[in-house]
């Protein structure tokens, strides 16, 4: 009753355009006839797919984010990590069929003369066992590094940096040998999943529709996060934490359930990239990739529910066109186009869509109130 | 202070209809004695205003109650003989001590009925705070707490978007749908209008009875206007206290208040 209306989008409308959206690629690929010019070959299913992988991980960063105002630069860890587990997953589906050929041992283990499988291998040849852990390690990862930056009130950009800073740790780590996930080369040579090869149309297909599912949970947790109490009182976190404190919330649990969420929803999302791309490695761990992530919610507008869909979809159509026809240019586009969303346009491209439909419906201008604080001005906190 | 407490095995009581008892409180910083030895009682639903001039320690003393500052001495007592100075600030939050500052401080990007609902929701659980919502009586509060302070027609809007008397009665309303037994208000109007000062007056003057209220006021206009039992502190302690009239009649008082502003 209460809910001001505020989004010219209505959530069913939002869930079924993007259900459409996502249904485009099997019915280009599926049903329009080969040689068509709209036909979409096989190969491009899992381009796609990996842009539903990155745009559910947007929706994880925009759930902290855009909602609490509690910028991580280091998400990409948390999706690394839940590739990562899909990843062993799928490497002790290779079983014999590997270079070398041993029954249990990956190859890369073989070749650094590693006589038995590491305990923590152990339970990943079972698919039920790799999903626990898909939530369950980048789960009680946020939920610990939460736990002690919340609980010391760390925030704003010195909550940003340490979580550059635990990306990068990780990176390092998992580029070693001795860890035990193949360093530098990571995990790769996947061969088939629940049974089916991985690389077949079917598969593949199968695989983009499940990320397309998962985009579509993460868009209905969101927008039922948006409209609860929780999301109205990190919005006060957001503007005047001691405040919220003050009117008798436990900000701290607040914060942290967000957190947790936001950071399975991100393994998540890496679990099903991992098998569209075909291999994880520790390059997903760098801080770079995590400010990415930053900008292509920024991009999309953030705290929009679709901004990070947008966005993200946006930036990396962009970056596969770019690499492949300049890619000296790419990164100056890239940072281009953070300095000009952080200046001009502090709601993002979901932003416009917003200020043209208020005038179109209006006829006034839109209300600078309603313009979120800028990505660094939010950072700040 | 005899009639207000008394002393029994184990610590003090208070009498029934006292609602608030300061005896001897002593506060100081770096050897400024910020409130010396300061006694104050409160009744239930009492309307009390606090005037002074600056640094007579009246900000310490509401620092005092709302558990913000501890003092270096005294007691500080809470209906029935709650000893306040054991809690910390959210345990006397929760008490049923409510306190709304110079500054506002309402949700500028939540509307007006959303600052009150989370205000309402204070103290919810987590899951409770994600699955659930306000009940009919909740709802029926936030309305009534609406029309008491006059902003029923804008419940829908932005709180950055009110004036700066709209913004300190939606505050006073935060702190309403608390419940709360004891309201402290630091100079609520501050920076108002004229016709904002006399509709605060309005209001408080409506709340009275069903609230014990402690209004800290600079302005004589309107602690005239309130027409309360007026306690004036001066250098941390209290120099006078009774009817506005007698107060501002008594030559000590415009010695030290009046008198300089």
């Amino acid at each position: 009753m209460t809910a001001a209306p505020r989004s010219p989008l209505r959530p069913a409308l939002m869930l079924s355009l993007v259900g459409c959206a996502i249904l485009l690629v099997p019915i280009l690929n599926r049903l329009v006839p080969e040689g068509s010019a709209l036909h979409l070959e096989d190969r491009f299913v899992p381009l796609f797919g990996k842009y539903l992988a990155y745009a559910v991980l947007a929706v994880s960063l925009d759930l902290i984010w855009g909602r609490a105002g509690i910028l991580s630069l280091g998400h990409g860890a948390f999706f690394a990590l839940g590739g990562y587990a899909m990843g062993m997953y799928l490497m002790r589906q290779i079983g014999p069929r590997g270079v070398y050929a041993h029954p249990v041992l990956p190859d890369f283990m073989v070749f650094l003369n590693w006589q038995e499988l590491p305990w923590y291998w152990y339970g990943f040849d079972r698919f039920w066992f790799a999903m626990i852990m898909v939530v369950l390690v980048p789960g009680t990862l946020a939920f610990l590094f939460g736990w002690f930056a919340f609980r010391s009130r760390v925030s704003g950009v010195y909550f940003s940096i340490i979580t550059q800073a635990l990306t990068f740790a990780l990176m390092l780590a998992f580029f070693r040998n001795e860890m035990g996930f193949g360093g530098n080369n990571g995990l790769t040579d996947f061969k088939d999943i629940l049974g089916f090869p991985i690389t077949a149309p079917d598969t593949r297909l199968a695989l983009y529709l499940a990320t397309g599912l998962l985009l579509l949970l993460a868009l209905v947790v969101a927008i039922h996060l948006r409209r609860s109490p929780l999301g109205r009182l990190l919005v006060a976190i957001r503007d005047g934490e001691a405040r919220a404190r003050f009117l008798g919330h436990d900000t701290l649990k607040a914060k942290l359930f967000v957190w947790t969420l936001s950071a399975v929803l991100a393994g998540l999302a890496g679990a099903l990239y991992v098998p569209q791309v075909g291999i994880i490695n520790p390059s997903e761990f760098s801080p770079a990739a995590s400010i990415e992530i930053a900008i292509w919610v920024a991009v999309g507008g953030r705290d929009t529910i679709l901004g990070p869909v947008v966005g993200s979809l946006l930036v990396n159509g962009m970056k596969t066109w770019l690499t492949g026809a300049a890619p000296e240019l790419w990164l100056f586009v890239l940072g281009g186009l953070f300095v000009l969303v952080t200046l001009v346009l502090p709601d993002g491209l979901v932003g416009i869509g917003r200020a043209l439909a208020r005038r179109f419906k209006t006829g006034s201008s839109a209300a600078p109130i309603e313009a979120g604080p800028g990505p660094m001005e939010a950072a700040r906190g | 202070m005899a009639e207000a407490a008394r002393t029994v095995s184990g610590g003090t009581i208070l009498e029934p209809h006292i609602l608030l008892y300061l005896d001897g409180v002593t506060v100081s910083f770096d050897g400024f004695k910020a409130l010396n030895s300061l006694s104050l009682v409160l009744e239930e639903g009492e309307l009390r205003t606090i005037i002074g001039p600056n640094g007579a320690g009246k900000t310490t003393m509401m620092d005092v109650i709302t558990g913000k500052t501890r003092p270096d001495a005294g007691t500080v007592l809470f209906k029935g003989g709650i000893d306040l100075l054991r809690l910390d600030e959210t345990a006397i939050a929760r008490l049923g001590i409510g306190r709304k500052f110079q500054r506002p401080t309402v949700f500028d990007r939540l509307t007006v009925a959303e600052n009150l609902e989370l205000a309402m929701q204070g103290g919810w659980s987590l899951t409770r705070l994600i699955a659930g919502r306000l009940d009919v009586e909740g709802r029926e509060q936030v309305e009534r707490t609406l029309e008491i302070v006059g902003l029923s027609a804008l419940r829908h809007e932005l709180a950055g978007r009110l004036s700066h008397g709209q913004r300190q009665w939606l505050e006073i309303g935060m702190l309403l749908v608390q419940n709360p037994r004891l309201i402290l208000l630091d100079e609520p109007v501050a920076g108002m209008s004229d016709a904002e000062t006399a509709k605060t007056a309005e209001l408080i003057l409506r709340l009275k009875g069903a609230h014990t209220i402690v209004v800290v006021e600079h302005d004589m206009h309107f602690v005239r206007e309130l027409g309360a039992k007026v306690t004036v502190l001066h250098e941390g302690r209290v120099l006078a206290e009774g009817p506005v009239e007698a107060v501002q009649s008594d030559p000590a008082v415009i010695e030290v208040y009046l008198g300089r502003s």
